[in-house]
């Protein structure tokens, strides 16, 4: 949602957080927001998160915002859709649609029946609400917001202790963080501006929301998530909690033996030659990783942790758990 | 399966198309510097390619004009440069602040466009601005007919689905027919569509606040008089994508979440009668050598010429690489099942990215190979 000029500063600037505190805390929080490019990984350091929480206790809920179910996949679950399903012991899962939300929010907004179900039925009422840039996005986090309250709105709502959200991937700019803000700036009256601040309030409180970012050690991916940690902090007034550099190979072989496989890689013998050759081949990538873990660090300020990449034919539940004891 | 360049033979428009981080923005440019280097004059759009391949394409800025690649680059690469390559980084806001120029009846509506802020968010934010405007600059670059070929990398959408639906869902919101009766609720047209529609929108007014509302309405209003060229150039647009001598190329990677992504993607191609191309897959582990069944003797070998601990690690990265490189096989095989064709481009993981006009010519060595000289060239013996 750019576009928008903030003239007032309606918000204050995010303070310092406390760098480099250890996962248990981020987990302390009531909701973490995990982001990143597309395909790094996000659905499954989701999950990961999630895990962990869930088996620290918390009751846990990860949501998906993409309407993707990636994290249903993970756990080779049917779709779960508009649902909050349990996963896992303790641990929940949902798939926020923009039109449910809506509908829910329409729902909790009026009491009269009547006019509920006119408005359901109006094709304006959808036009409208589908023309309104941003109010998708908008709804949805209302929606997060509603999951995250010990006291929910919805009837018969369970209690969380932690709300994840696998948040979109970042091609369109910081918009869905910066939702609230804008929304709030524009409209300036109705029960939509006080409600808007109330979500920006959310995203922003430091102390009950934490925000993860999924990088790749790879150039665009480092890039991107150093633009989106600075947009993040001066225009949704966000700092950032960590950034997982998902997928690091390990070092497996150093210089000197890299350069004697390197002899190996070109000799006769098939069978060692192709060892010798996927050897050196991640050699050199684990090199380059290197370099781009080294970039990544020297241009965020939050702290970086590294998730190992996993040699598995598919992410499936068993890798989010072996991700969910390595987070740092 | 045919070469890359036996695909495009004849081809005016090549559109690389896949969900995000696959390796789209390289392999369009791989393919424009190959097709450039085989005689024709080329123009690669891109939305937002790594900073070091714009560094190396001699790219400084989104400019929205095309610009020679300078020929002295590849010579210094060793690459013999039989046409011309061009490259254009596209910014969408200032494509669709053009077009809007283009539509408008005059400079009053023009500027109340360009002014509103609702028109403002569309142009910079709306889901399919992007994407439609990324085609709506392909169409204006063929009608110019400067080029040979165009080849475009499409933005990074969730999911490679947005770029098809962009047209409509971007027409529609504009056409805003509908909508547009209902703008001034106290007028007639409000106690025609009746008591149903003034609810529905004072109800509206009641959630968002009554300022949108207006701009919405503003937004409309000066658009009113642009609507029906806005169409009319949508319908070209479109007719261009189904046109005989565009390809869809599918990017995706060997994994099986972009797989299934593009199995889907190329079921929509065929549903909406588009010209489906080829498949291309990046960053596939290549088989070593049928080795199977020969665990131990490799690891007695590899004890011998580097002792024990070398050689375990050795070995169990090499384990570690066979399991990545079946997994990667089965899931090109079910590609090549579900897309009923043999033709699937496998591009390897190579160890380094790749970020300059070097590296770029290391990917055309299996773009533009027959499917023989590729398994050669990956199996290390070309």
């Amino acid at each position: 949602m750019r576009g928008y000029s903030h003239r007032h500063p309606l918000f204050l600037p995010p303070r310092e957080i406390a760098r480099n505190h250890p996962v248990t805390e981020l987990l302390d929080k009531r909701l973490v927001f995990v982001t990143g490019k597309g395909g790094v990984g996000k659905t499954t350091v989701a999950v990961a998160l999630g895990l962990r929480a869930a088996a620290e206790g918390k009751r846990t809920i990860v949501c998906e915002v993409s309407a993707q179910e990636n994290a249903s996949r993970i756990f080779e679950h049917a779709e779960v859709g508009f649902h909050e399903v349990e996963m896992a012991e303790n641990l929940w899962s949902i798939s926020i649609d923009p039109d449910e939300s809506m509908r829910e929010y329409v729902l909790l907004q009026l009491k009269v029946r009547a006019m509920r179900d006119m408005l359901f039925r109006s094709r304006i009422f959808s036009y409208l609400a589908a023309a309104t840039p941003g109010l998708k996005e908008l709804v949805t986090i209302g929606k997060i917001w509603e999951l995250a309250q010990l006291d929910r709105k919805v009837k018969k709502g369970r209690k969380y202790d932690l709300v994840i959200v696998d948040a979109p991937a970042t091609g369109h700019g910081i918009g869905f963080l910066q939702t609230p803000r804008t929304f709030a700036a524009i409209a300036r009256v109705g029960p939509i501006h006080a409600q808007a601040q109330q979500l920006d309030r959310l995203i922003t409180d430091q102390q009950h929301t934490g925000v993860a970012i999924v990088a790749l050690p790879e150039e665009m991916p480092v890039n991107e998530s150093a633009a989106l940690e600075h947009d993040l902090r001066t225009d949704v007034g966000v700092a950032v909690d960590r950034v997982y550099m998902n997928a690091v190979y390990p070092e497996r072989f150093s210089t000197e033996e890299a350069e004697r496989l390197d002899e190996l890689a070109s000799g006769e013998n098939g069978a060692l030659r192709a060892a010798a050759r996927a050897a050196v081949s991640e050699h050199n990538r684990a090199r380059s990783q290197r370099a781009q873990l080294a970039r990544l660090r020297r241009r965020v300020q939050a702290p970086v942790k590294t998730l190992p990449f996993l040699f598995e034919p598919e992410l499936d539940v068993e890798a989010a758990q072996q991700l969910a004891r390595r987070l740092g | 399966m045919a070469a890359v360049g036996e695909i495009l033979a004849g081809k005016d428009i090549c559109i690389c198309a896949g969900s995000g981080g696959v390796g789209k923005t390289t392999t369009a440019a791989a393919i424009a510097t190959g097709m450039a280097a085989s005689g024709l004059k080329v123009c690669v759009l891109t939305i937002d390619p790594a900073k070091r391949l714009a560094d190396s394409l001699g790219l400084k800025e989104l400019g929205n004009e095309a610009s020679r690649v300078d020929p002295a680059l590849f010579e210094q690469q060793g690459i013999e440069m039989k046409g011309e390559l061009w490259a254009m980084m596209l910014d969408a806001k200032a494509t669709f602040d053009e077009l809007v120029a283009r539509q408008a009846p005059d400079e009053e509506s023009r500027d109340r466009v360009l002014g509103n802020r609702i028109y403002q968010q569309i142009s910079n934010a709306l889901a399919g601005s992007q994407e439609y405007m990324a085609m709506e600059k392909l169409f204006e670059l063929h009608t110019e007919g400067r080029f040979d070929l165009l080849v475009l990398d499409t933005p990074p959408t969730r999911n490679a689905l947005d770029f098809l639906d962009a047209p409509k869902r971007l027409t529609q919101f504009i056409e805003g027919r509908s909508l547009r009766v209902f703008m001034r609720p106290t007028g007639l047209a409000a106690k025609v569509a009746g008591r149903g529609a003034s609810v529905a929108l004072s109800v509206f007014k009641r959630i968002v606040g009554f300022d949108l509302l207006a701009d919405l309405a503003e937004f409309f209003n000066a658009f009113s008089g642009m609507v029906d060229g806005f169409q009319a150039r949508a319908k070209r647009v479109n007719s261009l994508l189904a046109d005989p001598h565009t390809c869809f190329l599918v990017v995706c990677g060997p994994q099986g979440e972009p797989v299934d992504e593009a199995v889907y993607f190329h079921r929509k191609l065929v549903e909406a009668k588009l010209p489906f191309g080829g498949v291309i897959v990046n960053k596939v582990h290549y088989p070593a050598e049928q080795l199977r069944g020969d665990g131990e003797g490799l690891r007695a070998a590899l004890i011998s010429k580097l002792g024990d601990d070398l050689a375990e690690r050795v070995a169990e990265n090499f384990a570690d690489y066979q399991a990545l490189a079946e997994r990667d096989a089965l899931n090109i095989e079910r590609l090549a099942r579900e897309l009923r064709t043999q033709s699937v481009i496998r591009i390897p993981y190579l160890d380094e990215d790749v970020h300059d006009l070097g590296g770029l010519a290391e990917i055309n060595r299996y773009l533009f190979a027959s499917s023989e000289e590729r398994e050669a060239i990956a199996a290390g013996r070309a």
